[in-house]
């Protein structure tokens, strides 16, 4: 080793040890813990070593729970929430007055607190004793029937932390997307109009490409993010997610832990790492499509 | 096809309350004949990328008229105006390859005037022979040199067989070589297809070399329009006389005194015919002869050696440039040593203008 690639390690150092402090030797840890049989943690012992772990986990109702949970989550609302900020970032970039108040309005719920939203959120569809809450409400002079979207059927639930997991994630997006826009050279769109090119077909087959590397970009980031979603579910649902039938895949880690049932690092290892396939192989898949369509 | 402006004046409103509106063509009035190629000349921000925006329909004038042969295409939306524009920085579509560049406006044909996948690509490809790029079709813009884009974007505005060629500031992006080689390319390709082409530069040489016809611009307002030689040989005003020619014409104080003109203390050149009073004299750099008895004097500072001809570099009290530079045939040696040269002028290279209003003096002006 010469003395210049010295150098360069020592640079790296800091970074390399705590990576290897707090990322690298507790993924290993997790992944031993993981195929440890019957760890138990106050006595830090355990019976032998095997697939076991993993075969409780999936087949553990609560778990499967938490993997439907997260996968319709993450169906619907990645493709929507992009879709619904690349309309409104569109709207934006086709507006001159009141641009940047819209822009800031749209970014509020970034910089607000998850659980306040979540709080919110509640009150919003939340159905007392007392209240039917504004939605209910709201339906109500619809003619529909109410429903009670925090404690009631699997659907409502669902729709309610669909509807939230949009909201929080789109400001980012719309964030992100604007910027894209603006960034595209007037020219192109000057050229399309020489050209007597339509609207729909300037979004098509010029907008969207010259945008695709950051949409890509945005698909991926949404895709790990609703994989990982937790608190958005306790905002709404309250900690005891199990019963409340609306877990998610780190919920259920979480609950392994430390949940009531907790103090079983063994399964909530084997779930992490079930989960981290899954993210995995999506993202790869991803990034696969993404390099055969996006062209530059 | 002709096309005719009348009248046209573009303004665009100011920013702030206190400042005037800025007026980018003022009154610009011309007939641009058939099949010519126009070099749109002046410096930058005299209005001459709007006056192309103008005819394009990018923006809409603020008063006056646009015709193309006799359709008044004023308030036609540019796609309807049948004309092809090539962008400065040629606007290709990164994503797209050469062959899907040079397509897209023909994709975007509708109605009876719609054709084939098979005509499109005969289209396409007769429009990349043409600017010679036909073997580049399946490369991205990326791939392509800088003068190669040029070709492409200019296939692309001809595919569509315009009625009117815009190109704004065609060879800017270009090394000189590739700008030499392009110009006579655009020269070409104009002649081949016939089409009436505009193109807009800041650059002089580009204009005056491969022109039918040269607008000179300045502040919005157009100064002199005419074929490149007569426009340098009689310029109408001082700006058209220091804007055109390289190294630029030299500019002196003079007067007027029975009949010559004299330059500090000397009398150059006899003029009849002309009042006694104080003018603006240019002299253009090859203007100067050598004479060793030569009623004009100057103090020499250096010679440069060009190879094809020496540029002797002088100063005079008179002058209102810094340096005076005059261009003489190599044969002709200069004393290096001497501490002033002595010139004889040649008359029609020297141009008077009025000291005041600038405008040039004992040439019968052109319209």
């Amino acid at each position: 080793m010469n003395k210049k690639s010295m150098k360069g390690w020592l640079y790296l150092l800091p970074a390399i040890l705590f990576l290897g402090c707090f990322m690298v030797y507790p993924l290993i840890d997790v992944l031993i813990y993981s195929f440890e049989e019957g760890y138990n943690s106050a006595s830090q012992t355990y019976y032998g070593v095997g697939l076991y772990n993993y075969s409780y986990v999936l087949r553990d109702p609560y778990f499967l729970q938490a993997v439907k949970n997260t996968f319709i989550l993450v169906v619907i609302t990645v493709p929507l929430s992009t879709g619904i900020a690349l309309l409104i970032s569109l709207g934006l970039n086709a507006i001159k007055p009141l641009r940047n108040l819209y822009q800031t309005v749209y970014f509020l719920p970034y910089v607000t607190n998850t659980l306040a939203v979540g709080l919110v959120f509640m009150i919003l569809f939340k159905k007392t004793a007392y209240t039917d809450g504004l939605i209910n409400l709201m339906l109500k002079w619809f003619g529909a029937q109410s429903v009670d979207f925090i404690d009631g059927p699997y659907w409502a639930k669902m729709f309610v932390l669909c509807f939230y997991t949009i909201w929080v994630v789109m400001p980012f997006k719309i964030l992100i997307l604007t910027s894209a826009l603006a960034s595209v050279n007037k020219e192109y769109y000057s050229a399309a109009r020489m050209d007597g090119t339509r609207s729909f077909r300037i979004f098509y087959k010029i907008t969207l490409p010259m945008i695709s590397p950051m949409i890509f970009y945005l698909v991926i980031t949404g895709f790990i993010g609703a994989f990982k979603a937790y608190s958005d579910a306790i905002a709404l649902f309250g900690t005891d997610l199990n019963a409340a039938g609306m877990n998610t895949i780190v919920g259920y880690v979480y609950d392994m832990l430390y949940g009531n049932s907790g103090g079983y690092p063994s399964f909530a290892s084997a779930a992490a790492l079930i989960l981290f396939a899954i993210v995995l192989t999506i993202t790869c898949i991803n990034l696969l499509i993404s390099r055969k369509n996006v062209q530059y | 096809m002709k096309v005719v402006l009348q009248n046209l004046t573009k303004r665009f409103p100011s920013r702030t309350k206190n400042e005037p509106d800025v007026i980018a063509v003022n009154d610009f009035n011309f007939e641009i004949p058939d099949g010519k190629l126009i070099g749109l000349l002046g410096p930058s921000g005299c209005g001459k990328s709007t006056t192309l925006n103008l005819i394009s329909g990018l923006e809409a004038p603020t008063s006056g008229k646009i015709f193309f042969g006799e359709d008044d295409v004023t308030r036609l939306p540019p796609e309807n105006r049948g004309v092809g524009l090539v962008f400065q920085n040629y606007a290709l579509y990164p994503h797209l390859t050469v062959l899907d560049n040079i397509l897209f406006p023909l994709q975007n044909l509708k109605g009876p005037e719609k054709l084939s996948k098979q005509e499109m690509r005969e289209r396409a490809l007769h429009a990349a022979k043409l600017v010679q790029i036909d073997t580049l079709l399946e490369r991205k813009p990326s791939e392509l040199s800088g003068g190669q884009q040029q070709r492409v974007a200019i296939a692309r505005a001809l595919v569509k067989t315009p009625r009117v060629l815009l190109m704004d500031e065609p060879l800017s992006n270009l090394d000189a070589r590739l700008r030499l080689q392009t110009r006579e390319e655009i020269r070409r390709i104009q002649q081949e297809t016939g089409v009436t082409t505009i193109f807009v530069t800041h650059d002089q040489d580009e204009a005056m070399s491969i022109s039918d016809m040269i607008v000179v611009m300045k502040d919005g307002v157009v100064q002199q329009i005419g074929a490149p030689q007569d426009v340098y040989d009689n310029p109408v005003n001082l700006f058209v006389a220091t804007f055109l020619g390289t190294p630029p014409i030299n500019v002196f104080d003079g007067e007027i005194k029975g009949e010559k003109l004299y330059i500090g203390g000397e009398a150059v050149l006899p003029k009849p015919g002309l009042p006694d009073q104080k003018v603006s004299v240019g002299i253009r750099p090859e203007g100067f002869v050598l004479d060793e008895n030569g009623p004009f004097t100057l103090n020499l500072s250096r010679v440069e050696v060009m190879g094809r001809d020496t540029s002797v570099v002088s100063t005079h009290p008179k002058s209102r440039n810094v340096t005076i530079r005059s261009i003489i045939p190599t044969r002709n040696k200069v004393d290096r040593t001497a501490k002033t040269v002595r010139f004889s002028l040649v008359p029609d290279k020297v141009h008077l203008f009025d000291e005041k209003t600038d405008k040039a003096l004992g040439t019968e002006e052109k319209p």
